[in-house]
């Protein structure tokens, strides 16, 4: 059985990892397959959504609609055509 | 480098800092893509509910960035207010500016500077910040 194919839209600041492309599509079956599948292929990446093998505070991940911090995180799975998009939290504060 | 913006956002974004005080108040300003022109004011709403912390709502996020991807629009201005202290950006703003082509924005609402807010804009870029000049456009 084929892994499922899987979009994903990367934010700018990250685009320097994939030679500025927006969308890469990786084989994954779980969100921690994706992140690895990403460092594998883009070296580096993987490393900048993960902290302590945790997503990171200030990354969002997005299964479709679903923000994954409501869905298993690194745990949840994934389908043929699904798309992951990948947005850095705009936050702050003094 | 600096921002050119109209002086009706300028006063729209210091109302809304004075009526969501003593919370942080956020939001953007949308452009074309490439165009450095702040056209678009939206005002998010600060899902922290804080007087020391911003954080757009995740969904909100999300809708933010589809609306721009399919507009071909880009987040010309982020901004914030700071309740107590100046608008200069603090050590969490630094670490969690990830807009390179943006102008980070902060007014302030702290008393001693009321009621002409202070409103600054600046670069964050690596975690190096820069500030520039606002030059405000009469519309």
């Amino acid at each position: 059985m084929s892994l499922p194919k899987i979009e994903v839209r990367i934010p700018t600041i990250l685009r320097p990892y994939t030679n500025n492309q927006k969308i890469v599509s990786v084989e994954a079956l779980t969100l921690a397959d994706l992140v690895s599948e990403l460092e594998k292929n883009y070296s580096g990446l993987g490393e900048r959504l993960l902290e302590n093998g945790e997503l990171r505070r200030f990354i969002n991940i997005y299964i479709n609609d679903e923000d994954v911090r409501f869905i298993g995180s690194l745990t949840a799975t994934l389908q043929a055509g699904d798309s992951v998009t990948i947005l850095p939290a705009v936050a702050g504060g003094c | 480098m600096t921002l050119r913006i109209s002086r009706e956002f300028v006063n729209a974004i210091l109302e809304q800092s004075r009526s969501e005080y003593p919370n942080e108040c956020c939001g953007v300003i949308l452009g074309p893509e490439g165009s450095d022109l702040p056209q678009e004011l939206k005002l998010m709403a600060n899902a922290a509910q804080s007087p020391t912390f911003y954080e757009f709502d995740s969904k909100a996020l999300l809708a933010l960035y589809r609306e721009i991807d399919d507009n071909s629009q880009e987040l010309v201005v982020v901004y914030h207010s700071h309740t107590e202290t100046q608008a200069y950006p603090s050590r969490t703003d630094i670490s969690y500016a990830s807009e390179p082509n943006a102008h980070y924005v902060i007014v302030s609402t702290r008393k001693e500077i009321a009621p002409e807010n202070e409103f600054r804009s600046y670069r964050i870029i690596d975690g190096a910040v820069t500030e520039e000049e606002v030059e405000i456009i009469s519309t």
